[in-house]
């Protein structure tokens, strides 16, 4: 896995709340190869209109979140489908952090396990920052996984908390299945007493 | 002060027997008793190849195909989508190699995963069973902890038969009473997404419980566990009892004779014990819940069907109302109307929420005796390749031929449109699938979501209506 330690890029603002795998990566994109670049198909419904013109209203077609890094959005983005691909159209379209209130569980699982680092922050820092972000289109901010932080406008900082665990894993770009492989003799072990119900 | 050892939830007595492992940090390896795999899986088996690794327990995985296949036959060529074939026929390739059993095409026992695995008494009481795809969560009806991953973690359980996992908060639902005429599990499922939010279970396992839920058959406990996803939990349980046991005696995969004996004394153990303490409460009484439906593009908006349109003027934030004019102009609603009011396009009969035999048989005597309305395309596509021979045998595909209902064959079909059933941009669809999100059913498509009773009174009438309201049939 790709190692995550900070980044400090231009934020982009998606004020919606809700924001499901489904809208993310279209069901239409599902069965493509992990080699295709998943970042064109990113939000591609929501971002296209029926003629596939890039819609100007969405906020990730405006020039100024052209190099956006971060992604700032409402409280449970990553809901609904397991599907990985949302994390992969993602970390593939150029982002390595998303900032939200709170996430999907399992869309928070698949993005710790391929470099992406969702960073949860209070619903009205969150608003704050939307806020900030939408005022002065092209804002950068500081994302610190060492520290924990994040940096916002004005050297404002927020703290953030994540799973040790995981956060060693980004960290070192630590490969899971390698981890647990170390642990193979207690797996066999377990096995030994375990009865598969 | 009392000696006796904390009472215990169902989820925490399946969760310490399954850990094999616990990190300082609080992560635990968790033993994985049961992987369904579905054609979803390709990506998984790839990360599995790229490593040079193999399936290590290929026992205790099962296969079969579902997002892909066609439902106009049973032939793999008819997916006109070259890579969408190709999944479908990975997975094959994939079990073969690997040693894992599955059901193809040809095969009738073939069909969604979530009604094929309880189908087959795959999915067992006390078991921890994982599948990469979100509505996992179905087989907790039967008392086990199932929960959906994606495809890093799929790759894990091939690999390692084990997932790191936090230990999740614990929700109770209880549902009290009794449930009215007309209403069924759907309603209940949808009426608990509309009262806690499409995230107030997420960090959560939930256990559902109450007389409304004991009440329930297995096919109706599977289908509200199964929405669990929607509002936000990974999994959700029901307490396995004699509903349960009685469902499950003589499956294929089901322990049998004396192993069957001694699988029920431990089975009757696991409902949590009196006093278990929750992190977290809702309760919902039964003789309050209408027939559902909903009106928007998450599963938290649904509304009885006597319900009206919400009004942007009434929402409590200028963010609210943005999302709601949003959500407004993409179903082509007009604030204040009433749900009846709305014509449909299609109708979608099946999924893993409701392709079940009992879904169907609600459905049929619905549309026993009366027509589909003129320019409506009703769908209904068997859960499963035994479900469709039970409903032939029943005559349940005659009812719905009678009536102008197309008698499709198995798959996940038009609930997520993969395998290219969709609902086209600005058609209405009534569906007994999970989810309304925008563009789920097909780039434009505007999907309600409802019980199976409900979406067959909408084929008959060529709109959303009350199933408790239909005149007789002629």
């Amino acid at each position: 896995m790709q190692a995550f330690s900070q980044v400090e890029a231009v934020a982009a603002p998606l004020a919606r709340a809700n924001i499901d795998t489904d809208q993310i990566v279209p069901a239409l994109y599902l069965q493509k190869p992990r080699s295709d670049n998943f970042g064109h198909y990113l939000f591609h419904d929501v971002r296209h209109d029926a003629l596939g013109q890039r819609r100007p209203d969405f906020v990730l077609n405006a020039a100024a979140y052209a190099g956006a890094r971060i992604l700032v959005a409402g409280h449970n983005f990553g809901c609904g489908s397991s599907r990985e691909h949302a994390v992969w159209a993602l970390h593939d379209g150029g982002f390595r952090a998303v900032i939200a209130p709170s996430f999907g569980d399992i869309f928070q699982a698949n993005a710790l396990k391929n470099g992406l680092l969702p960073v949860r922050l209070p619903e009205p820092v969150v608003e704050e920052l939307l806020a900030a972000l939408l005022a002065a289109p092209g804002t950068q901010l500081r994302v610190d996984l060492e520290a924990l932080v994040v940096t916002g406008p004005h050297g404002r900082t927020e703290p953030f908390a994540i799973d040790p665990f995981a956060r060693h894993c980004l960290l070192e770009g630590l490969d899971e299945i390698d981890y647990t492989l170390t642990q193979r003799a207690r797996i066999e072990e377990f096995e030994r007493h375990h009865a598969p119900q | 002060m009392s000696l006796a050892p904390a009472p215990l939830t169902l989820f925490d007595k399946i969760w310490k027997p399954h850990v094999v492992m616990q990190r300082d940090d609080g992560q635990s390896l968790l033993y994985v008793d049961r992987h369904l795999v579905q054609d979803g899986s390709a990506p998984a088996f790839e990360m599995l190849r790229q490593r040079g690794l193999g399936v290590r327990r290929s026992d205790l995985a099962f296969a079969t195909p579902d997002h892909y296949v066609p439902t106009g036959s049973r032939v793999l060529a008819d997916i006109a989508d070259a890579e969408k074939r190709a999944m479908a026929q990975a997975l094959q390739d994939d079990s073969a190699a690997a040693g894992i059993r599955f059901f193809g095409l040809d095969d009738e026992r073939q069909g969604i995963v979530h009604v094929v695995g309880p189908e087959q008494g795959l999915s067992l009481p006390g078991a921890v069973i994982v599948c990469g795809d979100s509505h996992t969560a179905t087989h907790g009806a039967l008392g086990a902890l199932a929960f959906g991953i994606g495809a890093s973690e799929v790759a894990h359980v091939l690999a390692t038969q084990t997932l790191w996992q936090r230990k999740p908060r614990t929700l109770r639902v209880v549902i009290d009473g009794r449930l009215p005429e007309g209403v069924s599990a759907k309603d209940i499922i949808l009426g608990v997404i509309a009262k806690v939010g499409a995230a107030g279970g997420t960090g959560h396992v939930v256990e559902y419980a109450g007389e409304a839920i004991r009440a329930l058959s297995m096919e109706g406990r599977m289908t509200v566990c199964n929405m669990s996803i929607e509002a936000g939990a990974r999994a959700g349980l029901v307490a396995p009892d004699d509903t349960t046991f009685e469902w499950l005696a003589g499956r294929p995969h089901a322990p049998h004779g004396a192993a069957w004996d001694t699988a029920l004394a431990r089975w009757r153990g696991l409902p949590g014990d009196e006093g278990a303490v929750f992190d977290k409460e809702v309760r919902l009484n039964a003789d309050d819940i209408a027939p559902m439906v909903t009106w928007g593009n998450s599963p938290e908006d649904a509304l009885p069907i006597t319900g009206r349109v919400p009004d942007p003027a009434d929402a409590p934030s200028a963010e609210r109302r943005d999302a709601l004019q949003r959500t407004l102009a993409y179903m082509g609603l007009e604030p204040g109307q009433s749900l009846t009011a709305l014509s449909v396009d299609r109708v979608f009969i099946g999924s893993c929420t409701n392709g079940r035999i009992e879904d169907l048989r609600s459905a049929a005597a619905v549309a026993r005796g009366r027509r589909v309305a003129d320019g409506v395309e009703a769908w209904v596509v068997p859960g499963s390749g035994l479900v469709k021979r039970q409903a032939e045998a029943e005559g349940l595909d005659a009812v719905f031929r009678a009536a102008g209902f197309q008698w499709r064959h198995a798959g996940c079909s038009m609930c997520l449109g993969t395998n290219g059933d969709q609902v086209a941009a600005g058609q209405r669809c009534a569906s007994t699938s999970n989810r309304n999100f925008v563009g789920r059913q097909g780039p434009g498509s505007r999907t309600h979501l409802m019980s199976p009773a409900m979406a067959a009174a909408a084929a008959v009438t060529g709109r959303l209506a009350d199933v408790r309201a239909l005149p007789s049939a002629s």
